[in-house]
Order: structure tokens, then C-alpha cells, then sequence
């Protein structure tokens, strides 16, 4: 009995301390889960939060593109969806056939579809068709009860209502790459566009605006629980252009079929009022994605349609370069206004015969009278007393080879040659050069914007720059005042001199471009031709007096140039014209661009603030 | 001392019997079997079904099945220990010929359309026999190493087969159960610390011979975040739930994790979590109370009973649902790697209720029988 009482005691006393044990984990546990429940509780419930809130952004809307007068130039469309979540509908097979009835699908989109369902978790809505019209959304609406999972959403797209008028000024959007979204993750929502080219392209950043943000609550498997949260975007600025969307579609239909370019710039301040380039492309198919055969079409034709010929077209630019050999000489003492040159036809240097285009020479001149005729042997002469580094300083000047402030991406440069860059190629210069260059050509090549640009230094005296944005959101940009540009720094009577000479060139008897004087005698037009050989003539066939460059194959004729200022008396407008391989600038360039000129003087867009016809349509309606 | 032998020989009495039914236990089972009714009504997101329901029938079920086995003579139940014991030796070679295979390891059968897991009948049965052995044994019985062995034999037999299965964590559980039960019954203390030092060794051999799952169990249970998409989930997603829920909860229905998915197996093994998120530190404590007063209740008809077997069936029950207990909770907790055990009667599931509400009428039997006496026995007071 003693040991068995022995026994209970034992197992009583180890009972007890099994209690213990039992008492002291459990004790552990709750200890442990105060540490984990209210000691790191504000961690776990981070945690927590992070798990079940999803932060999604929205894409801003983009903002809009206007002309100088308001008239939108780039916008976003509303762009109607139907989107299919598969879940939601037992049959989408039989929920796609009936949407086929009210909008028929083709059999590659139903491929499409059918690859993004399988693609795609089920709650995810997959797209079906975009772009839809409004009727077609009404008709899906009604519908809605034989389309289960169906529903439609709201988009944009961008939309360019001038189309090719303006796409290389304007640009185009693009969805973006990813390079681009590594840069900047708000490019990764779906439907927001980047700009690719143009004032699309430059003012890019402004143009976007600020991304909105929603919070929604989600499961484990990312499904949308609710929406916890919301804030809109900010559409993104509206971008005002200098350009007078009319003027430029006038001055597109001038431009007919020629591969050419024309630029209208206010003389004053450089606003770039019309810039043209023909042919041109429609910016909208980026939106979606260019197909190869387009893209095909386009780089293989010889009229380079994707190139803005305004500011990447390289020309020689011929006589009309005479003006900045002109204004050299003047400054540097090498000419005077009064100073005459015989022309005989021709130009001896050493054993080297340079040609004048008249043949049987233009006699004594001077300096207006050279500019009239433009006489190729006076500036031969005046280049050749200048000497090339001072005519190439002129012309980077003016304004000519040299990088412009242009709020636009592509421009090139150009070249004005001089000794330093021939010595950098390893050559010298010869005088012979330098004669060449005297009528604007050998080495010479400059932009259509260029030109214009240097024809409204000369025209106002102004450092003026050319340029694109007047407003930015709102608010006119600097610039936008003569007051805001320098002097150039020339005497009043040598620029004078110049423009005197491009007056007689359009309004005086045998100026070679008399033919584009302007209709009304109280407006005049002073301005100066010019043709650029893209081929060397040899010697003999200019001797043989058979030479005809209209008979030559298109691509050897030798491009056509004008520019041009008016009213003469006050220089406002500066219009600069080139016609690829389009022979002499006198017959082609010149009348083009009187009419240009006679198209902008009749809309005066730099004297007004609303587009004409603008009151008479508001009293009409 | 007549008094006393007039109950002995009233204890066939019916009703005697069921007034001598621990009712206060009864309502702390029936406390428990709420928690587990509302945590699952949560967890199917405010609904009855498909969990609290069940539930709710299953407990009504197993609360029938217990008292009816509480009115059964505690002298039946002995002799029959080894029947039982057999029996659950023939179940677990019977699931390892024709078990039915769930996440690599063969574990239930079904059984009229109940799913049977031998290996929780065996526990009990095992706790049963080792009573039976030891309730007649004199203290120096007990001391000599030669009587042991068949009780150590009793204990490794189903320990190997429901390794082989392979169950490591039941495994481990019998093998523990089992042993408290020989230390309670006197087993000399130097004897378990001859056990003891070799387990290293014996854990580093078990490692290197486990199952893929099971190694990445305890490889992730070591270091969560290594993996936090993968394995290391469930514990990870368990410490953000009860985390977030803080000192008051999230509030009933309210928690995040639990609604939104994020915790996995909500209704099974990670209920506990799912009160934790609701109702916090304090809901979760409150749980964690009831389940201490259920398992030291246990222990406390131990104490009372006045024979061996009785004593030795009631800590081993006790301790088997303590084990329960434990191993769930460290294990929503990240403090023991994850091993399918669920919450007894709490979490959803027909078979681990039954297999629980078993026990607990065996021990009811106990504290019903707390004063019979064994023909043969030695009375120990």
C-alpha cells in the first residue's frame, strides 16, 4: 500500500508540473502574439494595406494644340470602347455573335479576342472594338440584356483636324516604348501617347499634364473589390502656335503637287505664320501604328514626304544668297553702295573662266542695279574683294548656316564654308571658292527657314528668331514683340542699299522677277530670286547655247528659290520659297510666292486676333 | 467508507451517471464549438454556409457520441484498450495499402463517407493502451527497464507508420503524447534523459531523409522571407493578418487578409489567424483562455480520478489536445514550421471534431467513473 501511494504521489506531483509546462507555453503564446499583434502591429498593418490597396494611375487628358487664332490644331477625340469581361457572360462565343449583329467582327478580330481571353485573367476586361461611332454605342446600350460581360468605356484618341496641312509642325503621338517607360513609369498606362515628332515632340512634357490617381481595393488574385479612392488628372497645357492654321492651308494648296517648301514669318518677331512642306503625311496613323507598307511607300519616295523640307531640306541658295555677299562687302568697306562693276559675261581668274548667266555680260553696275539683273560677275567681284570668312560671317549673321532657335526638333544646319573649315578638311581654300560662293553656290547649302529667316533680318533690322509657341498655357511666350528682339548691328543705308536692289528686282522693268509684282500699287514686294545647280555644267555644253535645264531629267534640274518681303515701305511679312528641281527661281519661285505673299497680306494674321470670316460666320449663325 | 461502497455499487446507475457528468466542461466544449461557429460564419464571408453550419451539426453530432461514451463502464473502455489499439494499428497499415494520397503523403480513408485519418484515432488508442499497462504496474515495476519495453515497442510501432505515411508532425505529437503519458505514470527521470540525448542526432538524420515538402516546410519556416511568393506565403500572409488586427481587431467580418484571400486556408488551419485579424490580441487571448481552461480542466479530472488508468487516460487526452493547441497556434504565429493541424473544433472538418469529441467522452467516462474500482487493482488510496 506505501508504494502504491508512493506511485500516486509521483504521478500527482508530475501532473502538476505538466500543468505547469502547459500553463507557461500557452502563457508564450499569448506573449508571442502580443509582440507580433501590438508590439509590430503598425508594421503587419503596412503590410496589410499594401496587400489589399492597389494605387492605379490615370492617364491625363492631353492638352490641345492651337493656332494662333484658338483654332485647335491637335485634340483628343472621345473614343467609345466595348470591352467583353469574360466572366461575366456564360457564352462568350454566343455574347460575340450578337455583338457581331449590331457591330460585325471580322474573323481576325475574333482571333484576337479569343487570344486575349485566354491571355488574360477572366475579370480583366478584354478590348473588342474601339473607335466606335455613336450610334453603334447606343445600339450596343440598348442591346445590353443579349450581351452579358459587355460594357462600354470611355477613351480618347488624339485627333489632328488639318490632317497633313500641319503634321510636320504639329507632329504626331505614339504609344511609348519601353525605354520610354523606364524613364518615366506614368507612360506604362494604358492609352497615354508620347510625342514623337514635332511641337507633339517638343513640348511633350507641358502637353501631358499631371497623372490622376485611384485607389482600389483588391483580393489575393488582383480582382477589384471597390474603390476606395479617386483623384482626376490634370489635362495637360494647351500649346498656342504662331502659325495661322488658314494661311497654311492656302499656302499648302499653292504648293499644288511640286515637291517644295514655303515658309511666312512675321519680319518683326519671327512668329512663323505658314510652314509648308509638300508632300506631306497624315499624323493620326501613328496614333495606332504604321503598317510596313505604308512606311515603305513613304521612304521610297523620291519627294521624301516625312521630311519637313523647311528646316532639314539642304539647298544651295543661289543668287538669292547675293544680299549677305552684298551686305559684307558694305560693311567691311569693300563696296560701296555707289561702286560700279563691269560685267561682261564673264569673270577671268588665272586660267579659270567663271560665267555670268547672260551671256553677253550686263554692262556697268552697281550695287542695286547687280542685285536687279542679278548679275553673277558683280558679286563674283564683290565676294572676291570681300574675301569668304567675311561673307560667311555675314550670312551665319543673317541668320544663314548657322542653328536657329527654332522651338521645332530636326532643324539642320547647314554649311556657310570658310578657310578654317576647308583647312579643317584637310585642303586649301582656293580663291576660286570663294568666287563660287559669291553667288551662292560650291559649298553653300542653307534651309528654306533659313532663308526666310535671313530675309526678315534684312527686311526689319531685327535679330528675330524664328519660332513656333506664342502661348504656352495660357501665356504668351517672350518673343512675341519686336521690342523683345536686338538690332541687327548694320547701318540703316547699307541694309537700305539691299533692300533698294530686291525692290527693283520685283518692281523695276528687267528685274528678273518683275513678274511678281504685287496687284495693288500702294503694296509693293521686294524680293530676289534664285536657282541652285544640284549638277555641274560643263563648260562645252553651256557653250553650245543648246543647254536647256527643263530638258534635263527632274532630278538634275536645278531647284528653284525665292524670298521675299513686303509691304516694302514697312516690312511685315517675309516669305521664303523653294521648289525642288523646279529650274529657274524667277519663273517658278517668284509668282508662287507673290501669290503666297498676296494670300497673307489679304488674311494680315500678324495685325489681327481673330481669323478672318470669324465675325461674319458669328453674325451668320 | 459504507457511503463510499454504496456509490461504487451504484455506479451502474443511469442517472447517478449523468449527474456525475462534468456539465460545467460540457459548456466550456460548447463555448468552444461557438468560437468555432462564428469564426466560420466569417470566413465563408458572412454566411452560414458552406462552413458554420456543418459545423454547428457536426458539434451537435460528436456532443451525442461523447456523452454517450461517458456513461460507458471505464472498466469496458480498459479491457478494450488493446482492441483499440490493434484497431488503430490495422487502420494505419490499412491507409498506407489503400490511403488516399493528399499533398505527398497517404493520410485518410473514407468510411461511409466520413474521412478518416487513422493516425488521430491511433493517439488515443495509444494513450488507452499505455494506460492499461501501466495502471496495475507497482512502483518498482515501473523501474525496471525490462517492463518498459513493451510500452516503448506500443509507442514506436504507430510512431513508424505514421512517418512512413509520412506525417511527420502527428508522428511527432503520438511520439510526445506518448512519452508524457510513461513519464506520468513514473517512468524514472534519468530514463527520459537517455531518451533525450540522442534526438539531435536522430533530427539531423530524420532531416536529411524527408520529403522535399516537408524539408522546404522547415526551410521556409527558417527563413520566411527567402520566399515570399512561394512556401514562405502562408506563414507570411498568417503574421500580416494577425498583425494588422492589432490589440482590438479589425472588427467581425472586417479583416482584410481574410476576405480578400490573402490568407490561405482560412476555414482549416488558419482560423486562429482569422480571429486574430477580427477581433485582436484581446479576441485571440480570450480563445487562447478558453483553450487553456479546457486542457488544465483535463488535467484537473486526472488529478480527481482515484484509478491509474483513469488518471493516466485523462492527462494523456488532456495532453493530446494541449498538443493541438499548440502546434496550431505557434504555427499560424510562424513560431513552428506549418503542418496541417487544424484547430480542434474551431477549424472546419468532420473527421478531426469526431475524432476530438471521441476523446473528450473517454474522458468524461473518466470523471464519471472517477471513484470505480479495478477488480485486481491496487487501490491507491
Amino acid at each position: 500500500m506505501r508504494r502504491d501511494t508512493r506511485r500516486t504521489g509521483v504521478f500527482t506531483r508530475r501532473a502538476l508540473l505538466v500543468m505547469g509546462g502547459q500553463v507557461a507555453v500557452l502563457g508564450g503564446l499569448a506573449a508571442r502574439l502580443y509582440q507580433v499583434q501590438v508590439v509590430e502591429g503598425s508594421h503587419f498593418e503596412t503590410l496589410a494595406n499594401e496587400n489589399r490597396i492597389s494605387a492605379r494611375m490615370i492617364a491625363p487628358p492631353r492638352g490641345r494644340i492651337l493656332d494662333r487664332f484658338g483654332v485647335p490644331v491637335a485634340g483628343s477625340r472621345i473614343n467609345w470602347r466595348a470591352l467583353l469581361i469574360s466572366e461575366q457572360t456564360t457564352d462568350v462565343k454566343a455574347t460575340l455573335d450578337a455583338f457581331s449583329r449590331i457591330v460585325p467582327l471580322t474573323d481576325y478580330e475574333r482571333a484576337r479576342i479569343d487570344r486575349e481571353i485566354h491571355k488574360h485573367r477572366h475579370f480583366i476586361p478584354v478590348m473588342v472594338r474601339e473607335f466606335l461611332s455613336w450610334q453603334d454605342m447606343a445600339a450596343i446600350e440598348v442591346n445590353a440584356p443579349d450581351l452579358p460581360g459587355v460594357l462600354v468605356d470611355v477613351g480618347t484618341t488624339r485627333i489632328y483636324p488639318y490632317s497633313s496641312h500641319l503634321s510636320h509642325i504639329v507632329g504626331y503621338v505614339a504609344p511609348p516604348n519601353e525605354s520610354d517607360v523606364a524613364n518615366d513609369p506614368v507612360l506604362a498606362l494604358p492609352g497615354l501617347r508620347i510625342g514623337r515628332a514635332g511641337m507633339e515632340k517638343y513640348h511633350d512634357l507641358a502637353l501631358r499634364g499631371r497623372p490622376g490617381a485611384v485607389q482600389l481595393e483588391v483580393n489575393a488574385v488582383g480582382r477589384v473589390i471597390r474603390e476606395l479612392d479617386r483623384t482626376e488628372g490634370i489635362q495637360g497645357d494647351e500649346v498656342g502656335l504662331t502659325i495661322d492654321a488658314g494661311l497654311q492651308e492656302m499656302v499648302v494648296s499653292r504648293l499644288g503637287d511640286e515637291s517644295a517648301s514655303a515658309m511666312v514669318m512675321d519680319c518683326r518677331n519671327g512668329e512663323v505664320l505658314a510652314m509648308a512642306t509638300n508632300p506631306s503625311f497624315d499624323p493620326t496613323v501613328f496614333n495606332a501604328g504604321v503598317s510596313q507598307a505604308q512606311w515603305l511607300e513613304w521612304t521610297r519616295d523620291r519627294r521624301t514626304p516625312l521630311i519637313n523640307k523647311a528646316t532639314s531640306g539642304l539647298y544651295a541658295p543661289g543668287s538669292t544668297f547675293k544680299m549677305a555677299v552684298a551686305l559684307a562687302g558694305l560693311e567691311s568697306k569693300a563696296l560701296s553702295p555707289n561702286d560700279r562693276i563691269s560685267c561682261p559675261g564673264y569673270l577671268d581668274l588665272g586660267d579659270t573662266r567663271f560665267h555670268c548667266w547672260s551671256k553677253g555680260g550686263h554692262g556697268n553696275l552697281d550695287l542695286r542695279g547687280g542685285l536687279k539683273n542679278s548679275c553673277d560677275v558683280f558679286f563674283y567681284e564683290a565676294a572676291r574683294r570681300t574675301g569668304i570668312d567675311k561673307v560667311a560671317a555675314m550670312a551665319n549673321r543673317m541668320g544663314l548656316g548657322t542653328e536657329l532657335e527654332l522651338d521645332l526638333p530636326g532643324q539642320r544646319i547647314g554649311l556657310i564654308p570658310t578657310r578654317e573649315w576647308r583647312m579643317a578638311q584637310g585642303k586649301a581654300w582656293n580663291i576660286g571658292d570663294t568666287i563660287v560662293s559669291g553667288i551662292g553656290q560650291g559649298y553653300i547649302q542653307v534651309t528654306p527657314l533659313q532663308l526666310a529667316t535671313y530675309c526678315a533680318r534684312i527686311a526689319s533690322g531685327r535679330m528675330v528668331q524664328p519660332h513656333l509657341t506664342r502661348s504656352l498655357g495660357g501665356v504668351i511666350q517672350p518673343g512675341a514683340l519686336p521690342e523683345d528682339w536686338p538690332t541687327v548691328d548694320l547701318p540703316d543705308k547699307f541694309l537700305h542699299a539691299v533692300r533698294e536692289g530686291m525692290w527693283a528686282v520685283v518692281n523695276e522693268a528687267g528685274g528678273t522677277a518683275a513678274g511678281a509684282k504685287l496687284p495693288d500699287p500702294k503694296i509693293q514686294l521686294a524680293g530676289k530670286t534664285g536657282s541652285a545647280q544640284v549638277r555641274r555644267v560643263s563648260r562645252e555644253l553651256r557653250e553650245s547655247g543648246t543647254f536647256d535645264s527643263a530638258k534635263l531629267p527632274w532630278e538634275y534640274r536645278p531647284h528653284a528659290l525665292f524670298v521675299c518681303f513686303a509691304p516694302y515701305d514697312a516690312p511685315r511679312y517675309a516669305v521664303s520659297v523653294v521648289i525642288e528641281h523646279g529650274n529657274a527661281g524667277a519663273a517658278a519661285a517668284a509668282p508662287l510666292a507673290r501669290d503666297i505673299m498676296v494670300d497673307t497680306l489679304a488674311r494680315d494674321p500678324a495685325n489681327r486676333t481673330e481669323p478672318p470670316g470669324a465675325k461674319l460666320a458669328a453674325t451668320t449663325k | 467508507m459504507m457511503e463510499r461502497r454504496l456509490w461504487r455499487e451504484a455506479s451502474f446507475d443511469l442517472t447517478g451517471k449523468i449527474l456525475r457528468i462534468n456539465w460545467l466542461y460540457v459548456l466550456l466544449l460548447c463555448a468552444l464549438a461557438g468560437v468555432g461557429y462564428t469564426a466560420l460564419f466569417s470566413a465563408a464571408g458572412g454566411a452560414v454556409e458552406p462552413y458554420a453550419g456543418r459545423h454547428l451539426v457536426r458539434f451537435c453530432i460528436g456532443l451525442i457520441l461523447m456523452l454517450g461514451i461517458a456513461l460507458i463502464d471505464i472498466r469496458v473502455i480498459q479491457r478494450l484498450s488493446w482492441v483499440a489499439y490493434a484497431g488503430g494499428i490495422g487502420l494505419l497499415v490499412l491507409v498506407m495499402r489503400m490511403g488516399h494520397v493528399g499533398k505527398g503523403a497517404q493520410r485518410w480513408i473514407e468510411l461511409g463517407g466520413l474521412q478518416l485519418q487513422p493516425s488521430e484515432l491511433m493517439k488515443i488508442a495509444l494513450v488507452l493502451a499505455l494506460a492499461s499497462w501501466f495502471h496495475k504496474a507497482t512502483w518498482e515495476r515501473i523501474g525496471n527497464p525490462l517492463f518498459l519495453i513493451p510500452a516503448i515497442v506500443a509507442i514506436l510501432v504507430p510512431v513508424g507508420l505514421i512517418l512512413k505515411e509520412p506525417n511527420l508532425g502527428t508522428a511527432a505529437i503520438t511520439g510526445i503524447v506518448g512519452s508524457v503519458v510513461l513519464f506520468a505514470a513514473g517512468v524514472r527521470w534519468w530514463k527520459f534523459a537517455l531518451v533525450m540525448l540522442p534526438i539531435p542526432f536522430a533530427a539531423k538524420f530524420v532531416y536529411e531523409h524527408l520529403h522535399d515538402y516537408q524539408r522546404a516546410r522547415i526551410d521556409t519556416f527558417m527563413h520566411p522571407e527567402n520566399d515570399p511568393l512561394g512556401a514562405g506565403y502562408n506563414i507570411l500572409q498568417s503574421k500580416i493578418a494577425l498583425g494588422s488586427g492589432g490589440m482590438w481587431g479589425k472588427g467581425f467580418l472586417q479583416g482584410t487578409q481574410g476576405h480578400l484571400d490573402f490568407l490561405p486556408e482560412k476555414q482549416t488551419d488558419f482560423i486562429y489567424t482569422m480571429i486574430g485579424e477580427e477581433f485582436g490580441w484581446v479576441g485571440a487571448v480570450a480563445v487562447l483562455g478558453l483553450l487553456a481552461m479546457i486542457v488544465l480542466g483535463g488535467m484537473l479530472i486526472a488529478l480527481r480520478c482515484r484509478n491509474q488508468f483513469g488518471r493516466l487516460v485523462a492527462l494523456g487526452i488532456s495532453f493530446n489536445f494541449f498538443m493541438y493547441v499548440f502546434v496550431n497556434i505557434a504555427m499560424v504565429m510562424g513560431a513552428i514550421p506549418v503542418g496541417g493541424v487544424p484547430l480542434p473544433m474551431v477549424s472546419h472538418g468532420g473527421s478531426a471534431m469526431l475524432t476530438v469529441m471521441l476523446g473528450f467522452g473517454i474522458l468524461m467516462s473518466v470523471h464519471v467513473h472517477r471513484d470505480t474500482e479495478f477488480e485486481g487493482a491496487q487501490d491507491d488510496r
